[in-house]
């Protein structure tokens, strides 16, 4: 097995061991988890060129459609809960898909951008339903009809968590190679192309649109559940911008990067709010530049390049 | 709705409007010549309203007449244009425009997100208010209403000089003719000997300066508060997409729209208020893609 292989399952194994270790870690990682599948939702369209400025809008969508069926149902069961988030947020994708796949770049950006502030002020303005800027309590739900502790509950999050972000991760992968995944990549060279082809440019990017709010709206519900609390900054656009920036701080354009940019991410984010409380945006937002100006492939692209001097090293008699 | 509220209402969205106009033609402008959305504008706004408290703070306490808080309103925005936008645009932008599009967005992102905690470090947390500017022209009865002379006619006045200011500088002066020469086409200008650097730069740091223009007008009107930057982003966006991205004259319409729209919300539904601007945007650009006024781009094969 080559050293590019060995490293990452390395890392995969630490991630699952560390929450034995220490427990604490277990629900930063849990969130780390939720991010990083709502940023695969990014990567998705970043291969059609496109940046999404409010995708936190299914990210909130999703989460809050988890919190009604939860106090709907007193408490609530948390399969059922993940579902019709993930429903919800297709539902809406689909809506708001039609309309923005008919714009690219900064309006497709910014477009989006307009809708997530829409349902954040909708959040915010219906407080007898949404409980305003305090948001929404989610009791812990029982797993298929079994009602368990904090801590057990916390634990198979994680683990589920894990198992089911594995899949995803492996499901995004594939379609990023099938015919469709090909063809968004074509929205980006040459568009006009791809129409000459007879492929309608629109419809292409509307089922990665939708799979993207899917996979966001996936991130949003287990973030729901992970936190306990749902409020209408869900749906704020910096925090879409957040997940656009772990999107290029993993490496734009792949899965792997997805996690590896949420895992460092909510690590920083953790420590810098600790001990830093007044400049962790600032701290980031130089991050990024660094990340744009001089390593545009993100973490995963600066891992690559250090193992090929490795590699060339070996390759030397 | 009697009549009495809907002069109120006017008088709410024209005073709003302006505001939203000078930060709106900023952006646009920039967008217009450069091509780039500039998401740190709204920073320029609320740095623009944070100096302006400080000056007119500091100038008051020191015992000056309190008449100087109006030339300092442009003494402040000039600060921040000069201050803060020119070496954003001279050391950054500039590496970035042969990037894609996307990576300019996010690079215009980092620097707001940047200057949010430059805020936060300068100025803190509590809010400001420093309403001298407004009080001082007193009030004034129009229609049986009482309204500030400052929001009813220093604001509407002052964003019809800069409409026609800006109108002028562009048509009329040699710098202006160049700032257009360069929209048109940049590489024709570049090869006539325009500096198309030095161009940007100058249009950034006018582009900044009227955003930060509308923060020092603004400041007079409202409590200076963390946030205010994201929220104004958004909502110039909202008029500049309306009109035409790179449209002047009809940002100036875009803005009275959404202006109006806000105000008679804020009256009629107040839980809408929020949403009408975003909800008029949707609904031209649903109709008209490329805005009110602007002109549909033909396709590059």
């Amino acid at each position: 097995m080559t050293l590019r292989r060995v490293v990452p399952l390395l890392l995969l194994v630490l991630i699952v061991l560390l929450p034995v270790i220490a427990p604490w870690s277990k629900i930063v990682l849990t969130l780390a988890l939720a991010k990083g599948l709502a940023v695969l939702g990014i990567v998705v369209l970043l291969q059609a060129g496109q940046v999404s400025f409010g995708h936190a809008l299914f990210f909130a969508v999703s989460a809050y459609a988890a919190a009604f069926l939860g106090q709907a149902f007193a408490g609530g069961e948390l399969i059922s809960m993940l579902l019709i988030g993930v429903a919800a947020s297709l539902v809406i994708g689909l809506l708001v898909g039609l309309f923005v796949v008919r714009y690219r770049y900064i309006f497709f950006g910014m477009l989006n951008l307009a809708f997530s502030m829409i349902f954040y002020s909708i959040l915010e303005k219906f407080y007898y339903l949404t409980g305003g800027a305090d948001g929404m309590q989610v009791a812990r739900p029982s797993v298929l009809g079994i009602e368990m502790e904090r801590d057990p509950f916390e634990t198979l999050l994680f683990y589920g968590g894990m198992v089911l972000a594995i899949l995803v991760a492996y499901g995004v992968h594939r379609f990023l190679q099938s015919p469709l995944g090909n063809m968004m990549k074509t929205i980006k060279t040459n568009e006009t192309r791809l129409e000459y082809l007879g492929v309608s440019a629109r419809s292409t990017l509307l089922a990665g649109y939708v799979l993207s709010a899917l996979l966001c709206g996936l991130g949003g519900s287990i973030m729901a559940v992970a936190q306990g609390i749902v409020t209408p900054e869900y749906a704020y656009w910096i925090r879409s911008g957040e997940l656009v920036f772990i999107a290029i701080l993993g490496g734009a354009g792949s899965v792997s990067g997805a996690f590896v940019g949420a895992l460092v991410y909510e690590v920083v984010r953790t420590y810098a709010a600790a001990f830093a409380a007044d400049y962790w945006q600032m701290i980031l937002g130089f991050f990024l530049l660094g990340i744009i100006l001089y390593a545009s492939r993100g973490l995963v692209g600066l891992y690559d390049s250090v193992l090929q001097r490795f590699e060339r090293k070996e390759d030397r008699p | 709705m009697n009549a009495q509220l809907v002069a109120l209402a006017i008088f709410d969205g024209v005073a709003y409007a302006a505001l939203v106009f000078m930060v709106a033609v900023g952006l646009t402008l920039i967008f217009g010549v450069m091509r780039i959305l500039n998401v740190a504008h709204g920073s320029f706004y609320a740095i623009g309203a944070y100096l302006t408290v400080t000056l007119v703070g500091g100038v008051i306490a020191a015992g000056f007449s309190p008449w100087l808080a109006y030339p300092l309103l442009f003494v402040a925005a000039a600060l921040v244009g000069l201050v803060v936008g020119g070496p954003i645009e001279k050391y950054l932008l500039k590496r970035i425009y042969v990037k894609e599009e996307a990576l300019q967005l996010l690079v215009t992102f980092a620097v707001f997100m940047i200057l949010e905690d430059v805020q936060r470090i300068l100025w803190g947390t509590q809010p400001y208010f420093q309403a001298d500017a407004l009080q001082l022209l007193g009030n004034i009865q129009v229609f049986g209403v009482y309204y500030t002379a400052y929001q009813l006619i220093l604001l509407p006045v002052v964003a019809v000089l800069v409409l026609i200011g800006l109108r002028l500088f562009l048509r009329r002066t040699l710098t202006g003719k160049l700032i257009l020469a360069v929209t048109e086409d940049r590489e024709a200008a570049t090869s006539i000997g325009i500096d198309a650097d030095k161009v940007f730069l100058v249009t950034f740091v006018v582009g900044a300066t009227l955003g930060a223009f509308g923060g020092a007008l603004a400041s007079a009107t409202t409590s200076v508060l963390p946030g205010m930057g994201a929220d104004m982003i958004v909502l110039s966006f909202a008029v500049a997409a309306t009109a035409g991205l790179g449209q002047i004259e009809g940002a100036a319409i875009a803005a009275l729209l959404i202006g109006l729209g806000r105000s008679f919300a804020l009256y009629l539904m107040p839980e809408l208020e929020v949403l009408v601007p975003y909800l008029i945007m949707l609904l031209v650009l649903l109709v008209r893609p490329e805005g009110l006024f602007g002109t549909a781009k033909t396709r590059k094969i």
